[in-house]
């Protein structure tokens, strides 16, 4: 995993996970580089009534804040966005979220397949896609997508999750292009980082 | 996966033929409902959803119904709900009379649970609550007051978050498996049909709700509805919108002010 394969022009990083991937976040987060260059979004299957605490104690962790989404909010470069509980999160060609609370999608809203495919949908080949922890086949679809619109995508290393079975099926099923254990997805989200060099 | 201009040759014939226009609705998500559609109704391509749209009215209306998003429930939010009931509802009360607009009202578990609030804070009698939507078929359900029985847990347990002390029950009979909510809340409801898209103002409002309507709207299609509810607000009446919903991205927000966290703002100048 060298800097020129990963770094060519990353516009958008989409994190999806379910169950135990808080707690790789937080050991993630406080290792991003500032000021990041691209757009970090990160899509969780959450407790309805865990609500805003969340974002709270993922921006504790981290020197950069983290927004919950509100709709048609813009997305800017260097700013960290969490889907909010009970809706879809979507992204408009014309760069703002649009939510939508319609029909859950493997079980979920928000559906990490949902947020995955509308973001390769704008962002192609400027994406990367990664998919940690869970216990849901939710992602899978999501990653290919965003592979054939000519983007990266990478799954937790099963190993180093809580719950193996969401990175597994992307791992089988959508070819991912890393394998990755915590550390090195830490140093993934430096590299992609365009340090103007 | 249906391409942009797929989606706008429909959009164009839904306009066109029908005079439904969806033109200004959030693309990302239309785009899904399109594809589902698509899917669900089994059309091997989408060519042949074109084709059935162009020439069966029936299929249409369908098509129509399930585009919208129309999941409601009562007391949705009860957080919001307990902001009405200790906070606005106060405000209104010096009123020789109240009027209220239901935008979106879907099949009008909205409404029932605003005069639910409004008999419990004895102020129903001199109100009256305009329920309206794009879709006859939710307001048909609405108007005839029927809901089904399964979800009354559910929407107790809503009441009960958002301040409600009553027995929730008492509000409704029970017959085979659906409830009709008590004739007293419906008669001060007036039911239309109103297309946010097209149509005007009505009427002044002390208060307008619109919550997990503009979600599906684009920022222009806002902007136009949010002047539409300035327009018929009464002065320092007030909006509420849904939970992750906000003016803060729209040119409307510095003639109102928030007036709660809980997505409600009083129109100020
Ligand atoms: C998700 S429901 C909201 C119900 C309720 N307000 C709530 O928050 O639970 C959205 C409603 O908006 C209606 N709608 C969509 N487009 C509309 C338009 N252009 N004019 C009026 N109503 C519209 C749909 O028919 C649907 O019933």
């Amino acid at each position: 995993m060298e800097k020129s394969n990963v770094s060519h022009s990353c516009k958008a990083v989409i994190i999806g996970g379910s169950a135990g991937s808080i707690e790789v976040l937080l050991k993630i987060l406080p290792a991003l580089p500032e000021p990041l260059t691209y757009t970090l979004i990160i899509v969780l299957h959450r407790k309805h009534t865990a609500e805003s605490a969340l974002a709270d104690l993922l921006t504790s962790k981290s020197r950069l804040v983290i927004h919950e989404v509100e709709d048609k909010e813009p997305l800017l470069p260097g700013n960290i966005y969490l889907a909010p509980a009970d809706y879809h999160l979507l992204i408009e060609h014309s760069l703002v979220f649009s939510l939508d609370a319609s029909e859950k999608v493997n079980y979920s809203r928000p559906s990490l397949d949902v947020s995955f495919e509308s973001a390769a949908d704008v962002f192609g080949p400027s994406l990367v896609g990664i998919l940690l922890s869970g216990a849901n086949a939710d992602g899978t679809l999501g990653l290919k997508a965003i592979k054939r619109a000519g983007g990266l995508i990478i799954a937790q290393k099963p190993e180093t999750a809580r719950v193996a079975y969401m990175p597994q099926q992307a791992i089988q099923e959508a070819g991912v292009d890393y394998v990755l254990d915590i550390f090195e997805l830490a140093r993934l989200l430096n590299l992609l980082n365009n340090q103007g060099d | 996966m249906i391409e942009e201009h797929d989606l706008d040759l429909l959009l164009n014939d839904l306009f066109e033929l029908y005079g439904y226009d969806f033109t200004n609705y959030a693309r990302a998500s239309l785009k899904r409902r399109v594809q589902r559609l698509c899917s669900l109704d089994k059309f091997p391509s989408f060519a042949e959803l074109r084709y059935r749209l162009r020439s069966d009215e029936t299929y249409l209306k369908h098509f129509v119904e399930e585009l919208t998003v129309n999941v409601t429930e009562m007391f949705r939010d009860p957080g919001f709900y307990r902001v009405l009931r200790q906070e606005v509802i106060d405000n209104l009360r010096a009123k020789p009379f109240i009027r209220i607009w239901h935008a979106g009202c879907s099949t009008g578990e909205e409404v029932y649970s605003m005069a639910i609030l409004l008999k419990e804070a004895n102020l129903l009698h001199k109100s009256l609550l305009y329920a309206t939507d794009l879709n006859p078929t939710v307001l048909e359900k609405a108007r005839k007051g029927f809901f089904s029985l399964s979800e009354m847990k559910l929407n107790s347990e809503n009441y009960i978050a958002s301040g409600g002390v009553q027995d929730f029950s008492s509000y409704y009979t029970a017959h085979y498996g659906q409830v009709k909510f008590d004739e007293s809340l419906s008669e001060k409801m007036i039911f239309s049909t109103h297309n946010l898209v097209s149509d005007s103002s009505f009427n002044e409002f002390d208060l307008i709700l619109c919550r997990n309507v503009l979600i599906y709207f684009d920022k222009s299609l806002q902007e136009r509805v949010l002047r539409l509810f300035y327009d018929s607000l009464a002065q320092l009446g007030f909006l509420a919108l849904g939970t992750r919903e906000t003016l803060r991205f729209s040119g409307v927000e510095p003639k109102f002010k928030q007036f709660s966290q809980e997505k409600i703002w009083r129109k100020v100048t």
